[in-house]
């Protein structure tokens, strides 16, 4: 599949700690791939680091082709680059329809009116429609967390990185979060999802990928990856029993 | 006997449930594993049976009293003592002035500093180095010593083998096989399962908030608790 973002020869270190050890890895276009790894493993590294938002020591960034590795985090963004964050930050007073027409603005730009109907089409994909007026403050969980992946998509993707974004939910919330999620693919957004509860993300990707100690150690179908007996000694030490 | 009763314990950061309904029974003198993947619930469960979390809903009961209400200090007082995640030392104390601290606290016991450096003997040589000068091991050794300087009945250790190098965590585990052997009634919080396992009578997994796997630690089967772990096979074991 021909990728639409890879990170290529990542390397970076904090201090001593070496967080990412010559780490490779690529989305294809329309692809969602899935990250996972015990903590510490460098998964949110590469996120911030393929979003722009941490630069590398060596190694470099491409999206569709183009050495994007100088390109600022705002420029990615604008570039095709959109995020979601663990922890939903909105502007809490602002409304929900304001809170998304940010993003479509700063992100995709144009005319105020192709602004305008991006941000209604991010609100709607994430379910929000009815929600546009309220002020983000008084939103739960769940909505925060629709809020952030439409404020991410009013930007006009072409790949959404995901960190964590179904902490905390219940299992029906989860099912929700993971169907809206899946059908950006269907708008042919690219995903890449980091994601610690395994049981909803093997069912949002086509592809997993294993991190542990700042290397891939593991790389296919999400359900081989799981029983891959490396990985589960990466998450729980040594053999168990 | 049943030394501490957790009964359909709610507990929230903000928006976050961080523990859903989980009821959980803790023997004299056994050695519980409490494991889960990041996020799960662990130390929010942990530091609400010590009482530095209030819960917004169910119970705490510890030998036999309900301690729901009742403030983290007056809990020490009573038996419970936390070793917390990075060990939070007072960096300018020496150890044994560390040590000594938790003594203000102390119920009536066998615990002193001299028993503590006979169970950590690394430390020996260090009482009178201040706590921010020790290594990582030496730092962990002198939180969990602090703990016993309170005589616990129960002590709640969270991620105690964290950023520590492989041979440090050897000989912490092995002083907690130790404190095991006499008596004391444990609950470990660790990411290594193979070693959590190694030194307990029984684990219990959490997800997403949730027990999912509870079970003698002998018996318990790699299979099982990666299920769990993962929630992956959601029927893997008896939920709690």
């Amino acid at each position: 599949m021909e990728p639409i973002l890879a990170a290529v020869g990542i390397h970076k270190r904090f201090g001593a700690l070496v967080v990412l050890d010559g780490v490779d890895f690529a989305v294809g276009r329309g692809e969602a791939v899935g990250i996972v790894g015990p903590n510490g493993a460098g998964k949110t590294t590469l996120l911030n680091v393929l979003a722009g938002s941490l630069r590398p020591d060596a190694g470099h960034i491409e999206l569709d082709g183009a050495d994007v590795s100088r390109a600022a985090a705002a420029r990615r963004c604008r570039l095709g680059i959109g995020r979601a964050h663990q922890v939903p930050r909105p502007f809490g007073d602002m409304t929900v329809f304001e809170n998304v027409f940010v993003g479509a603005a700063a992100g995709g730009g144009g005319p105020r009116s192709e602004v305008y109907a991006r941000a209604i089409e991010a609100l709607d994909a994430c379910d929000l429609g009815g929600l546009a007026n309220r002020r983000a403050e008084t939103l739960g969980l769940l909505h925060r967390k629709r809020l952030e992946l439409a404020r991410a998509l009013a930007t006009s993707p072409s790949v959404l990185l995901l960190d964590e974004v179904g902490g905390g939910l219940t299992d029906a919330e989860a099912d929700e979060l993971l169907a809206t999620i899946t059908a950006f693919r269907g708008r042919g957004i690219s995903v890449v999802w980091i994601e610690h509860i395994v049981h909803v993300l093997v069912r949002g990707v086509q592809r997993l990928v294993c991190m542990a100690e700042g290397r891939v150690i593991a790389d296919g179908e999400p359900s081989a990856v799981m029983s891959n007996a490396q990985v589960i000694d990466a998450y729980l030490g040594r053999a168990v029993a | 006997m049943t030394l501490l009763r957790v009964e359909a314990i709610d507990a929230r950061h903000g928006l976050l449930q961080a523990v859903r309904d989980v009821s959980l029974d803790v023997e004299e003198g056994e050695t519980l594993a409490l494991v889960g993947a990041n996020g799960a619930g662990k130390t929010t469960l942990l530091r609400t049976i010590a009482g530095s979390h209030r819960p917004a809903g169910g119970r705490i009961v510890f030998d036999g009293a309900d301690v729901t209400r009742v403030r983290a200090h007056k809990r020490v007082r009573m038996g419970i003592a936390l070793v917390p995640e990075g060990r939070r030392l007072f960096p300018r104390l020496t150890v044994e002035e560390n040590l000594l601290v938790a003594s203000a606290a102390r119920r009536k016991g066998p615990w002193d500093v001299e028993a503590v450096l006979e169970v950590f003997p690394l430390l020996r040589p260090l009482r009178g180095a201040r706590a921010a000068s020790l290594s990582g091991g030496e730092q962990q050794a002198t939180a969990i010593g602090r703990a016993l300087m309170t005589n616990p009945r129960l002590l709640l250790l969270d991620e105690v083998s964290l950023g520590l190098a492989p041979v440090v965590v050897e000989r912490v585990y092995a002083s907690l096989a130790e404190l095991a052997e006499r008596g004391t009634t444990i609950v470990l919080v660790e990411q290594d399962i193979g070693r959590a396992l190694a030194v307990s009578t029984r684990v219990v997994c959490m997800l997403e908030g949730r027990l999912v796997l509870e079970g003698p630690a002998r018996e318990v089967t790699r299979e099982q608790v990666t299920g769990a772990y993962f929630g992956l096979a959601r029927t893997a074991g008896a939920a709690g």
